[in-house]
């Protein structure tokens, strides 16, 4: 982390509704990438929307309000093809693991943070296929693949959050 | 660490703030299960929401799908100039194994139409409502929903089927101004009547979700499929017209076997809407209402 080198204790700030609305916006832009230009016929692509919610919660802590899970979820529920619901019931209980996740551990590394967003992507991409398909329908595998490549992505998540992040606390928006 | 400043001091202010945030992020996961039973009891219920979203996305979608397609032809192209000498050999052997079969096909034809005639059977072969292209799909959700980019403004109306060049994709589920959403064949919840080419043998094809069908005997006798037994629909249910392929059976096996869609969704360019094909009677005129006696 080389953020000390460039710190500008008087530049501009951005102004907070920008400020505020940036991780709303990648969230959003996650969830509609999900409906991806292409006709898939396996469940195979990770939830970016959900990626994105918790890696700006787990790694900047204060860009989202702990409400902000529910109406950014039943954006997600409009175009996932998921039942309406199901995003705004499992997004703002994956805020609340968190959240008492950080009261029992202070301090977190990268790592902690890797393997806290693997199982809540696993816990919701579990939960949201008993939701929205048929008990017989054998999906296990397919499902197992999906969270595998939904884990690998989250570094990949936590480099583009850490830059716009970066960006935005300079004002560069 | 960003984590550790929870504290809210002698604040007053703060500590509401605090707390506020606490109930209504707990409020979001009682409201979140409450929509979610909601919409598992009546799932049309919030289709009106979620269509103007897609009404938004939808036109930005073809574009992307568009460029897409565009690009991908080239690698296809190239790819095709490989195998031409193998290719041309195979397809000539095709060629002359179904001449022998295309002029007995040509004889059955005109018996049928004679004797269609004769028993003065009248067919109903209604012209598809429009060609469009299906440009989006839930990649990410176990529901398989494509988007389709027409919708009310061109004709297409909740339970229409939809088909692509060479066989049944799925049927129309919501509509909205310019966009529909299509329920595939390879949904989990999505089950069509069909019956067997060969014998008529009636059955249904039920999606899995991971992208292959389940073709079940609809009797429960012991009956026997072969691998590759094509299915088409029976149009039975009113739905699905009679006669479109939907799938063929992968591996051989008694009642209920494994089996993969004649149309695959990510390869075709165009979809077809049709008008279903016993569509619900309109419903009666309302009742004129006798004046207050008074």
């Amino acid at each position: 982390m080389s953020d000390h080198l460039d710190f500008r204790p008087f530049a501009e700030p951005l102004p907070p509704t920008r400020a505020r609305a940036l991780p709303w916006i990648t969230v959003m832009i996650g969830s509609v990438l999900q409906s991806v230009p292409a006709i898939a016929t396996l469940p195979l692509f990770p939830p970016l929307g959900l990626l994105m919610l918790l890696t700006w919660r787990l790694l900047a802590r204060f860009s989202l309000r702990p409400w902000a899970a529910a109406p950014l979820g039943l954006f997600d529920d409009l175009v996932s093809g998921q039942p309406l619901g199901s995003a705004v019931l499992l997004w703002s209980s994956c805020f609340l693991v968190i959240e008492v996740i950080e009261q029992r551990v202070r301090d977190r590394n990268f790592w902690q943070d890797w393997l806290i967003a693997a199982a809540l992507v696993a816990g919701v991409l579990a939960a949201g296929r008993l939701f929205a398909s048929p008990l017989t329908a054998p999906l296990a595998p397919v499902l197992a693949l999906q969270i595998g490549v939904s884990v690998l992505c989250f570094p990949l998540a936590a480099r583009l959050v850490a830059r716009v992040d970066r960006r935005r606390t300079r004002g560069q928006f | 660490m960003v984590g550790s400043d929870r504290r809210t001091g002698f604040s007053r202010r703060r500590q509401a703030g605090v707390f506020l945030g606490y109930v209504l992020a707990v409020a979001g996961v009682v409201v979140g299960a409450a929509l979610l039973i909601l919409s598992t009891f009546n799932p049309p219920l919030f289709s009106a929401l979620r269509m103007s979203v897609a009404t938004a996305t939808t036109p930005v979608a073809s574009g992307v799908s568009g460029v897409g397609q565009a690009i991908m032809s080239v690698p296809r192209a190239i790819g095709t100039y490989f195998f031409v000498h193998s290719e041309n050999a195979r397809l000539k052997r095709e060629l002359a194994a179904s001449r022998a079969l295309l002029t007995r096909a040509r004889t059955i034809n005109y018996d049928n139409r004679r004797l269609r005639a004769l028993l003065q059977v009248r067919d109903r072969a209604e012209a598809p409502v429009l060609t469009a292209r299906l440009v989006a799909s839930t990649a990410s959700s176990t529901r398989r929903f494509a988007l389709l980019n027409a919708g009310r403004f061109h004709g297409v109306r909740p339970g229409m089927p939809v088909r692509g060049p060479d066989g049944l994709v799925g049927r129309v589920v919501e509509t909205g101004p310019n966009a529909a959403r299509v329920l595939l064949v390879v949904d989990p919840a999505s089950v069509v009547p069909v019956r067997r080419t060969r014998d008529g043998l009636p059955a249904i094809v039920a999606g899995r979700g991971d992208g292959a069908v389940d073709i079940r005997s609809v009797n429960t006798t012991e009956v026997q499929f072969g691998r590759g037994d094509l299915f088409v629909t029976s149009g039975t249910g009113g739905i699905y017209p009679p006669g479109i392929p939907v799938a063929r059976v992968v591996a051989a096996g008694r009642d209920t076997v494994l089996g993969r869609t004649v149309a695959v969704p990510d390869t075709f360019d165009f979809a077809l809407v049709e008008r279903a094909f016993m569509p619900l009677p309109p419903p009666p005129p309302p009742l004129a209402i006798a004046p207050p006696t008074q």
